[in-house]
């Protein structure tokens, strides 16, 4: 069957494309921008940028989010950067090179025309930042300063301390900040959205719950955009925020928006390892930790069982008898091979024996660096990581390696949508993370905040109005309408439903139980036994929620148990997708890596005449999940094996 | 370890609250101070009793959804550090542990350990921004910036807006947060020029929300989990004075 949707790739060569598409969109006058709103459910880099840029257009913004303020949305936590073509250092860089790594870093599981368009975008972003007051990292020069990432072999990364998110985000909710001072946002903080409005085809309008109240809630508008970020929480462990969560969008999946890749999630190399059996998250240890740390396990099983037992230290190992073994496999990348390929090779040793620390790290080591660059300069460019590492382990990263290993961090897979970034739903969009449409099979570091900003500043803002010209007679609904009634309903059924159950198991303790199926058999390395163990595994889960679920208080007051018990239920319905994503996708690429195909090193085996297509998936209530193909087409680059030595 | 938890329990924004005693048994010292209150309210929910609410997000020390008064300081007893980074190698076994919400007349309750923080984002909507547009901006490196400027400017610009100043202010004041801010965009080309109009808007909205005065008693730097200089809150005022002698002249 042929893909039922169109992409809306505009026509012409890859670098006119996006040109030509700002020529030939429709627009909207400012007096018919007032008449129109636009509800944007989240306030990350994409949410926030999108609503203020949205409402300084000139067009009714109302802004949700789920945290207190606008700006605790997770993209906070972003630590070491943000990419971007602007080639300051000299080096190489240009639009076309960024554009070309993050299509071989997405393991050619993206579309050229989106991944162009970012690219172009890019060095407006900085320009941006730099206007809103970002305090960046700078030269003596009083130039603006670059490091780099994983799969790169050029400095493109700008950075603010490690706590690039934060002071980005910080200028979007500054920008948003100022919408709604003058009055064209509206912010709904503390709402969740729990489902989506349509009539006549079309998103128009959520239902949120308010968390303070519990009241349950009807907004109304002419286009809604998703902006609320990753599933990683479907492991249960992650870097994600407790709170984050897979609700907006898999309620818009189950009114029939697309579901793409639900597979392809990203495994972060260097987190700090797990702990014990009450941990509740995993913290990351930014990437660009590994420009000045080198990763290493004991070359000899023994010194790594002596480690593990704590009868010698690091430091009583030589030189000769440590395996820098990303040095010895890659060499022309070496410790900035890709995460994927950083997160797998760590499992590699650690499975084969040569772990250290609970058997599932390896170090991450700066002694060389502080050596060759003295304490000052290592401080300052790490200074608040190292302070992290030593808070959550009581170990002093100055003295002693870091330990590391692997953790679920981010989700490439994501709602569906076109060129526009709407879906296949008419007026509903999704940027950011919450979409699938950039990184392909797996994401370049520092590329997240950049797609989060790119669509919300600088792309959203163009495509939504060659939706809205069309839309200008079309009134503003009340919320009294049979679409409200009945969106209401559900919502309230489905609460109500968990409410009664009043099982025996906590919210936790059955996620807890997700998260391990989903790390077991879906997790780093995946092969067809255990994603069809995980396939019996999850509908019993399901039934166990529905059986089982114990959900304390009641509705109409804040009651966080009950806000994550419906986050629980949708993850655990998105788990079942992931496993059969990930079942049909007979071929390694990217963050998916099926142990069945992997060449005779160890390194993933794509299968381009199979797979060369975004797998979107279709919801049915009465079958299981449709899937429709979406092939890519490659024009500018020619697909290879992604190769990193 | 074993402890004994002294916790404020309050229903909502008009119940009265008060303190009710816990026991919570085998806590690892590796875990955080909220993985043991998740254990608690496990604990609590498998007895059919109501979970202890707090505000939590990131739990790694950036989100500032955190809080806690946690034996009479915001963010427990360690310096440089929020709630959700306290881990329990920090307190002994058979300790008494008393945890409280934020306190201060611009902050309510909600519910428990929940307090409503809102005043802060409206005193950033007051002026706590650059008054730029998205797009038609000019090349990032147009204008250099002295290091030294980009540094203090971070330094101030690391405000993660948590509120533990106000809370450990006797007056509970919002001189270190909105200070914080003002001196971010100073120490910028790109956010000096709006000095003047910012303070006076920011410092109004921070009066008519509430907040106490300032009195030069630096419980905010101390308490502050980013360590935020209250260096700032003198480069506020001397702003903030040369913004009235400036209305002064013009008026
Ligand atoms: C620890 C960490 C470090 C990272 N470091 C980097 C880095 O250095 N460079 C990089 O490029 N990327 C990095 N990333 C990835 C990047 O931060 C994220 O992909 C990106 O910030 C996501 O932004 P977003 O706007 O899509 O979503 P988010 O920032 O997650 O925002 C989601 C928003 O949606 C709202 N929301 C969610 N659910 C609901 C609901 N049901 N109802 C109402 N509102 C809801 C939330 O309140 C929030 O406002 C990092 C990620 C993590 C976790
Ligand atoms: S939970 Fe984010 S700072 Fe504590």
């Amino acid at each position: 069957m042929s893909f039922p949707f169109n992409a809306k790739i505009p026509a012409g060569p890859l670098a006119e494309k996006w040109t030509r598409y700002r020529g030939e969109a429709k627009l909207v006058s400012p007096a018919n921008k007032r008449k129109l709103d636009i509800i944007v459910v989240g306030t990350g880099l994409a949410g926030a940028s999108a609503a203020a840029s949205l409402g300084e257009l000139g067009y009714n913004v109302k802004a949700f989010c789920y945290q207190d303020s606008p700006r605790r949305a997770h993209s906070i936590a972003a630590q070491g950067g943000i990419n971007a073509a602007k080639n300051y250092p000299n080096d190489g860089d240009s639009i076309h090179r960024l554009f070309f790594d993050t299509i071989k870093g997405g393991d050619y599981r993206s579309r050229e025309g989106n991944v162009y368009r970012l690219a172009e975008v890019s060095n407006q972003i900085i320009d941006q930042c730099v206007a809103q007051g970002i305090p960046f990292a700078r030269t003596y020069g009083g130039l603006l300063d670059n490091r780099s990432f994983g799969g790169a072999q050029v400095s493109r990364t700008f950075y603010a301390r490690g706590q690039t998110g934060q002071q980005l985000l910080l200028g979007a909710y500054g920008a948003l900040s100022r919408q709604i001072h003058l009055g064209s946002v509206k912010l709904y903080p503390r709402r969740d959205m729990l489902n989506l409005v349509m009539e006549n085809g079309k998103a128009r309008g959520i239902i949120t719950r308010n968390l303070v109240t519990g009241e349950i809630e009807r907004h109304t508008a002419h286009a809604v955009v998703l902006a609320t970020g990753g599933y990683g929480n479907v492991y249960y462990l992650s870097t994600n925020a407790m709170g984050s969560n897979i609700t907006p969008a898999w309620q818009a999946y189950r009114k029939g928006a697309l579901f793409a890749n639900p597979c392809f999630t990203q495994i972060h190399p260097t987190c700090i390892p797990v702990h014990g059996d009450f941990q509740s998250k995993l913290t990351l240890m930014s990437e660009s930790l590994r420009n000045d740390g080198r990763i290493w396990v004991p070359k000899k099983q023994e010194d790594a069982e002596k480690l593990r037992k704590k009868q010698i230290t690091p430091a009583d190992i030589p030189a000769e008898d440590r395996d820098y073994y990303l040095e010895r496999r890659y060499p022309a990348f070496g410790n900035l091979v890709p995460r994927d390929v950083a997160s797998r090779a760590a499992k590699e040793r650690c499975d084969a024996g040569f772990g250290v620390g609970t058997g599932l790290a390896v170090y991450l080591d700066f002694e060389e660096s502080l050596k060759r660059l003295g304490k000052e300069v290592i401080e300052e460019r790490y200074g608040n990581l190292f302070q992290m590492y030593e808070q959550i382990t009581g170990e002093n990263p100055y003295t002693t390696p870091m330990m590391i290993y692997p953790a679920v961090h981010y989700t490439m897979g994501g709602l569906w949508v076109d060129y526009e970034l709407m879906t296949n739903i008419p007026g509903l969009y999704a940027i950011g993370e919450v979409n699938f449409s950039d990184h392909g099979a797996n994401r370049l570091g520092a590329s997240a905040l950049m797609q989060g900003l790119a669509d919300g500043y600088f792309i959203l803002p163009y495509t939504i109005g060659n939706y809205l010209a069309a839309e200008i007679h079309t009134p503003r609904m009340t919320t009294k309408e049979p679409s409200f009634d009945q969106a209401a309903a559900e919502t309230e059924a489905r609460l109500n439903r968990i409410m009664q159950i009043q099982g025996k198991q906590s919210v936790d303790k059955l996620h807890k139980k997700l998260g391990h199926i989903m790390w077991e058999y879906v997790g780093m390395g995946r092969n067809e036994a255990g994603l069809r163990k995980a396939l019996e595994e999850l509908p019993k889960l399901k039934e166990e929620f529905w059986a089982d679920i114990k959900v304390p208080g009641t509705l109409h007051e804040f009651n966080p148990e009950i806000e994550k018990a419906g986050r629980l239920i949708d993850f655990i319905e998105l788990g079942e997708l992931i496993a059969r994503d990930a079942l049909l996708r007979a071929e390694s690429c990217g963050g998916h890596f099926r142990e069945e195909m992997q060449t005779s090193d160890g390194e993933a085996k794509r299968d381009d005449e199979h797979f060369t297509h975004v797998s979107a998936w279709q919801f049915n209530e009465e079958t299981e999940p449709v899937l429709l193909r979406e092939d890519l087409v490659f024009e500018a680059v020619e697909l290879k094996q992604r190769i990193y030595k | 370890m074993d402890l004994t938890l002294k916790i404020w329990r309050q229903k909502n924004a008009t119940d009265r609250g008060g303190i009710l005693t816990y026991k919570v048994t085998g806590v690892s010292p590796d875990s955080s101070f909220f993985e043991m209150l998740d254990m608690l309210n496990q604990q609590l929910i498998e007895g059919n009793q109501e979970p202890v609410a707090f505000d939590h997000d990131c739990r790694e020390g950036i989100c500032g959804t955190c809080s806690l008064f946690i034996n009479g300081r915001p963010h427990g007893p360690k310096r440089g550090i929020t709630t959700c980074q306290l881990h329990m190698r920090s307190f002994s076994n058979g300790d008494t542990i008393y945890i409280e919400p934020w306190r201060a007349r611009a902050f309510p309750v909600i519910k428990d350990l929940i307090v409503d923080r809102g005043a802060f984002d409206k005193i950033i909507q007051a002026g706590g921004y650059v008054s730029v547009n998205t797009g038609g901006i000019p090349d990032a490196n147009a204008i250099p910036v002295p290091k030294f400027n980009a540094e203090r400017s971070m330094d101030a610009a690391a405000c993660i807006g948590c509120g533990a100043c106000v809370a450990s202010c006797a007056n509970a004041s919002a001189m270190l947060f909105v200070s914080a801010k003002i001196a971010q965009f100073d120490y910028l080309p790109q956010g000096k020029v709006e000095t003047t109009r910012r303070v006076q808007a920011m410092v109004q909205a921070m009066d008519a929300l509430g907040f106490g005065n300032c009195s030069n008693m630096y419980a905010c730097e101390a308490e502050c989990p980013k360590e935020i200089s209250i260096a700032n809150i003198a480069l506020m005022n001397r702003n903030f004075l040369k913004a009235k002698v400036c209305a002064e002249k013009e008026g």
